[in-house]
């Protein structure tokens, strides 16, 4: 740790807490003017190469509304053609493409990026942070997500929208029973948001760990921002469940290696298992940042401090772990032996009780404060309402034998519209009119967003309620018409009046945001509702003027004059030091200073990058393979032109950043914000491969006959020998490498990433080469598919090695690497160690678990 | 011989009034009942299901009512008149969910095992298959051997009261899901396995079932009837399904029968004890005795069923029967005639 600390006795733990500010008052005049120069956003088209997390945040959130008006009109038109029995508006295909457009664009397309869109938007505001560690990975992720968005909503136009559920279960979505393009549709859409997520999620973590303001001790970090860790930590080990799924999924279409063909070995289970490893955490994903939203603006709007503030955080850890354990309530009916759906079931039910911690929490907080009656308010009550009362349905779908009847029902439907939409959306839109204020300094309309309230909360009741009782009546979901007989009639007519109301809600917030924006807002005062975290103190686009001093949970609320002090510049990093962007990074549980971090500013690599990464994808969809080298090709390139200039060593000595702090401007190793990015990363690789593994047992279990007997049908041990030697001769070399770069010896970090590099390539084509040999096809049986794949994956890592070795050998040979500059260094030998770890355990796999088990 | 009637009974869920649909649990007293509906159960399974399913909804209501009293009075009283603080979070969040979903837990536990094992030696084993859009039916009579040929049927089971019936259900392409809300809970049907489903009718009558996982371009005309006898007509049904079918005497019965033969229905469709014994397409052996056509999807009569073999690509597009549009129409209604004399 190369922290240097220079102060007193008292200073340095204190901190400025007695009243001696962090920076002495008044400030050089022209420290404010480099802060503004440095941070000025750039305008006109320019705009679209800025990274600044208020920028991309606002976009991102308008992108992911939009997403969810059209989802929204798309459910518009399902309710008209279910108004009426054996209605002819919307045929059976165009219906089926609109439920699954509907499904997958508010589930991917809407939910989770808008929660990680608030996040992005919020979270370095309230911790008082200049932007997020790394914007442009932020703005990438949202250029990427919007373009990929637009065009899985274009395919709508082109009659080629995914029709297979937004669960999208195997038979019926792989080759035979959806030929063409419409279920690759849907892999396309969820191709970005896993994207998206994940840089989403690596950006929170290592944003709430590593820049928080100096004294915010994790027992201080603000409820949402526990939230969002959280949820970012869900994202981890979740999202790779899908992810690999989604690949074998793909796989099987294209090369139809049987993963989920029970003639051949495999099993349409193994994809809900997946899927709902994933799609489970995925709902408390979407629901943990609402709740962390709710857990905010409570204390604001009661003016009191949140109830049980530790045991809500243990909830929302609770939760956490909760959901990775309840995936199989989604497959209650697979006719999974009853054992285990007990132990499902409890897990279920379990989960009700964090809910419940938060539920009292927030009534007890509203009970002990005087309430203030602002829109947020009203939203806030709507979403006890209906959060509650989709809370307990959700009890009585963990009840088994209830849910035998209640599942793919339209009891489910409004069981998941009342969570989800209770859950998140109300917390969202209450939010909206909540921290307005901090987006431009005007206040939405009070009166409005009350007709708003009224007509969403009173027209979501009446769309969702007699859903329970129209799917206890039989009526199950996804139906495009249904006959008259059956009692179903009155109570879909009803539920499709209160979609048009819940609608008209949604327009007037729209209006009131559209007037707004054109410059019909009240002006608001700069703490209009009296909150007590840092997002409330006023700031321009570098943040806030000094970076706080905190000593609370409501630091606001604790010390009132702290906003004064911190647009006086007499906290925390008052200027701009390096003369560029930068913020501070701080130690990850107590919180103290670092080292100064360069912030990479506006530029078109990651814009470029995100369109031609879509750009590809999309070919890929359609199916021109050839064509789509080029932008993939192109966004490479982009990339590395945004890479290119970062991780520039220590170019300043150490700053003063106040307080008697002074803190070098770069550091390596594992205190480095880009390592642990990277190992977040490894985490979510790491599970990906696990789930594969997790696959190839699964398959073993239901199919142990396609697996073979005879070891003489495997290749020789002798495979397995020769490329467990070359992983080890490719870790040797790696770790060569590491030492040359210690005594700055270039040729020997050169000739060790290239050896590493040919070794782990010879192990992973020699494996391929040693199955193909044996004669094993893909095609033929599960377990043809899944060893080739186990090499396939391999060989994907040997891709991205490819690129980030060749990368750091041209910074090798352009001088940009030495012994005190080795983050781009330190990343690769990450990457390359975990890729030999993940070979050698595909290699034993691969070869002694046949010999083992076969 | 007496079937139970093609059931005109409407659902009477008219009366209830929006006001009561927003109002609680309540509501659901005002008694649904249909063919298709699990608060109107006429077997054990169900029965049970919605005993349980009441407590919920009560328990549900009476929590949901007490916890928004709760914050109404939150957001209205002064803060030094609201009682307890973390006390509420304990109490509420902690030690009345552990308690109560405890019990919830060890009823649950009760009822599953009830149902499970409802049909431990069954009377009847009937083998449903799921195709896109249609099922599969076959009847094996208890201790057969694998050997020996089932009974098969199509988009309709006939079962007795009182005896437990054993399903197992299986998927010839993709996942359906097998569900009649009056007497039991759903179980999916799923290629590569066979799941089995326990249950046990009480009331006669004539019940619809539908396919519950989505599974493609018409899954929404998925259905089946279950028609429940008592045990005796029961038995008196299955004995008579021995009997084979031999081409009529009645003229235009016979054109009927020489038409399906012509035109090549037997590509596809079996009828018992004649030359056709196709597998592709439903058993057509009983047509004439069926509540539905299409697998549930139409009313079934010479009329719709004439329509149905001539344009079956327009009523229920994607499925695999052509439209059969070239007969004159004589033949036509005869061809139908004939497959609704088959009873």
């Amino acid at each position: 740790m190369t922290l240097q600390h220079e102060g007193g006795p008292g200073s340095g733990h204190g901190g400025p807490a007695h009243r001696t500010l962090p920076s002495p008052l008044p400030r050089p005049e022209e420290e404010l003017r480099t802060l503004q120069r440095v941070w000025r956003m750039p305008r006109g088209l320019g705009l679209l190469s800025e990274v600044n997390n208020n920028v991309i945040g606002v976009m991102y959130i308008g992108a992911a509304l939009l997403f969810f008006v059209l989802a929204g009109l798309l459910a518009l038109a399902m309710r008209a053609q279910l108004a009426f029995p054996e209605s002819a508006l919307l045929d059976h295909d165009t219906y089926n493409q609109f439920f699954t457009v509907h499904g997958t664009g508010m589930m991917f397309l809407f939910a989770v990026p808008v929660v990680e869109a608030i996040g992005v938007y919020l979270i370095p505001a309230m911790l008082g942070a200049r932007d997020l560690p790394f914007p442009r990975l932020s703005a990438f992720a949202f250029w990427a997500y919007f373009f990929g968005g637009l065009s899985f909503f274009a395919s709508l136009l082109f009659d080629a929208a995914p029709d297979g559920g937004w669960f999208m279960y195997p038979p019926l979505t792989s080759y035979e029973h959806s030929p063409g393009i419409r279920a690759d549709f849907w892999l396309l859409g969820i191709g970005f948001i896993e994207i998206s997520a994940i840089a989403g999620a690596i950006e929170i973590i290592v944003g709430i760990l590593r820049t928080r303001p100096p004294g915010m001790t994790l027992d201080k970090l603000p409820i949402y921002c526990w939230a969002m860790l959280i949820m970012a930590g869900m994202i981890i080990f979740a999202f790779p469940a899908v992810i690999l799924a989604t690949a074998l999924l793909e796989v099987e279409r294209v090369f139809h290696w049987p993963f989920f063909i029970a003639e051949r070995g495999g099993d349409p289970l193994l994809w809900q298992h997946l899927f709902w490893f994933f799609g489970h955490p995925e709902v408390y994903i979407i629901f943990l940042p609402g709740a962390g939203l709710v857990s905010m603006m409570v204390p604001t709007l009661a003016r009191y401090p949140l109830i049980g503030h530790n045991l809500v955080v243990l909830a929302l850890v609770g939760t956490g772990v909760f959901s990775f354990g309840l995936w199989v309530h989604h497959m209650f009916t697979t006719g999974i032996p009853p054992l285990s759906l007990s132990f499902f079931s409890a897990a279920s039910m379990a989960v009700a009780v964090p809910s419940g911690i938060q539920v009292f929490a927030w009534i007890a907080t509203l009970g002990k404060g005087r309430v203030q009656w602002t829109v947020a308010t009203w939203f806030l009550m709507g979403f006890l309402f209906i959060f509650v009362l989709g809370g307990l349905t959700g009890v009585m779908v963990a009840v088994v034998p209830f849910d035998w009847q209640a599942h793919d029902s339209y009891f489910i439907v409004a069981h998941l519209h009342y969570v989800l939409i209770g859950g998140m959306v109300f917390p969202m839109f209450a939010a909206l009119y909540h921290w307005w204020p901090t987006l431009n300094g005007t206040l939405l309309s009070e009166r409005l967003g009350r007709w708003a309230f009224w007509l969403m909360f009173g027209g979501f009741n009446v769309t969702f309620f007699p859903m329970h009782i129209t799917g206890l009546l039989g009526m199950p979901r996804r139906v495009y018409t249904y006959p008259g007989d059956l009692g179903w009639n009155l109570l879909n007519m009803v539920s499709t009046v209160g979609a048009f109301v819940l609608a008209l809600g949604v327009l007037i917030v729209l209006a009131d945001m559209a007037r707004n924006a054109f410059g019909r807002g009240q002006p608001a005062s700069d703490n209009p509702w009296n909150g007590g975290t840092l997002e409330w103190i006023p700031n321009g686009n570098y943040a806030v003027r000094s970076i706080p001093y905190v000593t609370g949970l409501y630091p606001l609320w604790e010390n009132p004059n702290l906003s004064r002090e911190v647009q006086a510049g007499a906290h925390f990093l008052p200027g701009a030091p390096t003369d560029r962007r930068e913020t501070i990074v701080t130690s990850p549980i107590e919180s103290k200073p670092q080292y100064l971090m360069p912030m990479p500013g506006p530029h078109w690599g990651h814009f470029l990058a995100g369109l031609f990464t879509a750009l590809h994808f999309l070919c890929l969809t359609v199916g021109w393979y050839l064509i789509s080298i080029l932008p993939a090709l192109i966004a490479i390139a982009s990339v590395i032109w945004w890479l290119w200039d970062l991780d520039t060593g220590e170019d300043h000595p150490p700053q003063e950043v106040g307080g008697g702090w002074r803190i070098p401007v770069y550091v390596q190793g594992p205190s480095n914000h880009s390592w642990w990015a990277m190992v977040v990363l490894l985490l979510v690789d790491g599970t990906a491969f696990a789930c594969l593994i997790f696959s190839y047992i699964f398959l073993w279990t239901v199919s142990p006959d396609v697996w073979p007997s005879d070891p003489a049908a495997l290749p020789g041990i002798g495979w397995l020998g020769g490329g467990l030697l070359l992983l080890a001769l490719a870790a040797l070399s790696l770790w060569w490498a590491s030492r040359s770069l210690g005594a700055d010896r270039q040729a020997g970090v050169r000739l060790g990433l290239l050896l590493c590099f040919l070794f782990l390539l010879a192990a992973a084509v020699g494996e391929g080469y040693a199955q193909i040999q044996t004669g094993l096809k893909g095609a033929e049986s599960a377990y043809g598919a899944v060893t080739y794949m186990l090499v396939a994956w391999q060989g994907f890592h040997m891709a991205v090695l490819l690129l980030m070795i060749g990368y750091t050998l041209a910074r090798s040979f352009r001088g940009l690497i030495h012994a005190r500059r080795r983050v781009t260094f330190d990343n690769t030998m990450l990457m390359a160690g975990y890729t030999v770890g993940q070979g050698a355990f595909a290699l034993l796999l691969a070869h002694l678990f046949p010999r083992l088990f076969g | 011989m007496a079937l139970p009637p093609w059931p005109t009974r409407r659902t009477s869920l008219a009366p209830v009034p929006l006001l009561g649909l927003l109002s609680g649990a309540g509501f659901l007293l005002s008694g649904c009942e249909g063919a298709q509906s699990a608060l109107d159960p006429a077997g054990f399974n169900a029965r049970e299901i919605l005993f349980t399913s009441w407590i919920l909804f009560i328990g549900g209501a009476v929590i949901f009512l007490f916890v928004m009293a709760l914050a109404v009075w939150a957001v209205l009283a002064k803060g030094d008149r609201f009682p307890g603080a973390r006390a509420w979070v304990i109490g509420g969040g902690i030690l009345f969910p552990v308690v109560t979903l405890t019990a919830l837990l060890l009823h649950e536990f009760a009822l599953a095992r009830r149902l499970v094992t409802v049909a431990e030696t069954p009377a009847l084993t009937i083998e449903v298959t799921g195709y896109m859009w249609w099922w599969d039916v076959r009847y094996r009579r208890p201790g057969a051997g694998p050997e020996e040929p089932a009974l098969r049927s199509a988009n309709e089971l006939v079962i007795p009261t009182g005896r437990p019936v054993e399903l197992l259900v299986g998927a010839a392409d993709v996942i359906h899901s097998f569900w009649v809300p009056s007497l039991a809970g759903k179980m999916d049907m799923i290629p590569g396995h066979v799941n089995r489903l326990a249950l046990l009718a009480e009331k006669p009558g004539l019940y619809r079932g539908q396919c519950a996982e989505y599974c493609g371009a018409q899954h929404a005309l998925m259905a089946f009837h279950v028609r429940v006898l008592e045990p005796e007509e029961f038995d008196a049904w299955l004995a008579a399904r021995n009997r084979p079918v031999t081409r009529p005497e009645d003229p235009v019965l016979a054109r009927g029968y020489d038409a399906f033969f012509t035109q090549g229905c037997q590509s596809c469709h079996a009828v018992r004890g004649t030359p056709a014994v196709s597998t592709l397409g439903p058993d057509l052996s009983d047509m004439g005795a069926r509540a539905g056509l299409a697998a549930g999807s139409f009313e079934n009569n010479v009329g719709t069923l004439a329509g149905w073999i001539a344009s079956a690509q327009h009523l229920k597009p994607g499925n695999r029967m052509p439209s059969f549009n070239v007969m004159d129409g004589e033949t036509l209604r005869a061809l139908a005639a004939w497959l609704e004399s088959l009873k």
